[in-house]
């Protein structure tokens, strides 16, 4: 196995900023927007922007949830492995809301189309965007994609993208694994 | 999250620590999603589920038939008393035609204890046992449990006291093996006729005196007389028991402690409890059929996930 390192410490910093920026471009003092990290990896990138955009920005009144989709998926059933649940966290009601989807690594986009699917069991909002920090190209399998994204990586089928965060991991820092 | 080591729920005796521990963990998920605008997720939707009531029950049936809806899964519903079972038909007969319609699961509650184990030596589809007889009714000792931990924080080292009617409960063995593989300590307390004997080897305790048995416990499940099953009298009168067994709020109000009060239903108000303990603060019975509905949920999505492909 070997590893190669993507983004380190700095790069991911400035790319959460440049994120930030974008998202207060286009939702202003987010009264009418909620942010959602999608569980279990997006939580981290979600908390780490909710909380720039408070303590940097100076914006108040972010609404931020976690949502799990496990029970959305549709791989149930099919893969070697047990589907691990995590825990949903949205205490407010996403009617004509702007909902703001936020994920570490984007690749086929199933975890994205569960996540459509599950969030309509909290209401119906007006519009759904999409952040990842990585977005790796050209391994789609659903017509998705991120209307913001900190970096695009070509990588091939056994490769793997692994996001660190300092809270978990220790540092804040990108790898493309190769097996 | 690991898988459950057991591929039908027969009964409590057939699982680990561990497999309580996925289910409750599961169950928590699911209660989050019973309480959404939305209460429903599509995991089940290639599965078929049969329920198979060969016995009468409301509540039990209701709440696997909200589970596996909640769940997407297909439901298909069957009571012996409007079946061809009255013609002569013999359950693995019943069964195999159902299955024949492609059926993934059955949800099954029969008089004869042992007939979910019967059944699984037959047939390739998961079975979750409903209650068998006087045997097992591991859901409802799974959702007791639950709740236990829900109010109290937790099952281990408390002190538990199963109330009435032992003999014919197969609530009690059920929940004397859940709450026993939790590290919980377990009394039986009711007339000694509706004690089975050497119950006392299933390391229980055994209690004659309501009194006392309250006076130990940090919960109190109460069961219901099961007059049905009774072919001869147990004891003198209904009278007599709700004076010996009842439990009241003078009762409860004499004890120097406040103690949680559950009931698997159907409840004989003014029997085995009276209605203001019923419907008290210290009484959980209503988050049970709550819960009951998660931790079926939670009972299904884990033995579907190992049904193959």
């Amino acid at each position: 196995m070997s590893q190669k390192v993507l983004l380190n410490a700095k790069e991911v910093n400035i790319i959460l900023h440049r994120l930030t920026c974008q998202l207060i471009e286009n939702h202003n003092d987010f009264t009418n927007t909620v942010l959602i990290g999608i569980q279990p990896r997006g939580k981290y990138l979600a908390n780490r922007i909710a909380q720039m955009l408070k303590t940097e920005y100076k914006i108040k009144n972010i609404q931020l949830g976690h949502l799990d989709i496990t029970f959305f998926r549709d791989d149930f059933r099919r893969g070697e492995k047990p589907l691990e649940a995590s825990t949903t966290d949205i205490n407010f009601i996403i009617e004509h809301k702007k909902v703001v989807f936020i994920d570490d690594v984007l690749y086929t986009g199933r975890s994205i189309r569960a996540a459509l699917t599950a969030i309509q069991s909290f209401g119906r909002p007006n519009e759904i965007e999409l952040l990842t920090l990585i977005d790796r190209r050209f391994s789609r399998h659903l017509p998705i994609q991120p209307d913001y994204r900190g970096r695009q990586v070509d990588a091939i089928n056994n490769e793997k993208v692994k996001v660190n965060w300092k809270e978990n991991e220790g540092e804040d820092s990108v790898y493309l694994i190769n097996n | 999250m690991s898988e459950l080591s057991v591929n039908h729920l027969l009964g409590i005796k057939y699982l680990n620590q561990q497999d309580i521990q996925l289910i409750f963990e599961t169950a928590d998920h699911f209660k989050e999603v019973i309480n959404r605008p939305i209460k429903k997720v599509p995991s089940l939707r290639d599965i078929t589920i049969a329920n198979l009531f060969f016995e009468n029950s409301t509540r039990t049936k209701l709440s696997f038939e909200l589970a596996e809806k909640r769940l997407s899964a297909d439901v298909i519903n069957f009571s012996a008393s409007q079946s061809s079972v009255k013609k002569g038909e013999t359950l693995i007969d019943t069964v195999n035609n159902i299955l024949s319609m492609k059926v993934d699961m059955v949800v099954m509650r029969h008089p004869s204890p042992g007939a979910g184990v019967f059944l699984s030596k037959h047939i390739d589809a998961s079975i979750i046992n409903a209650g068998d007889g006087a045997h097992e009714h591991p859901t409802q000792a799974l959702l007791d449990s639950y709740s236990i931990r829900e109010r109290l924080g937790e099952v281990k080292g408390k002190n538990v006291v199963i109330v009435g009617d032992i003999l014919h409960s197969r609530v009690a063995l059920s929940n004397i093996f859940a709450l026993q593989l939790q590290g919980a300590n377990v009394m039986v307390c009711g007339p000694k006729t509706l004690i089975p004997k050497y119950i006392d080897k299933l390391g229980v305790k055994v209690e004659t005196n309501l009194r006392q048995a309250l006076n130990w416990c940090d919960v109190a499940n109460v069961l219901r007389v099961q007059n049905e099953r009774m072919e001869i009298n147990y004891f003198p009168s209904t009278r007599e028991y709700t004076q010996q067994f009842g439990i009241n709020s003078a009762l409860l109000d004499s004890l120097d402690k406040e103690i949680t009060i559950m009931h698997p239903g159907p409840i004989n108000r003014g029997v085995e409890i009276t209605s203001d303990v019923a419907d008290s603060e210290q009484a959980i019975i209503l988050n049970q059929v709550e819960n009951g509905v998660a931790i079926r949920m939670a009972v299904i999505y884990l033995l579907a996930s190992k049904i193959k492909n």
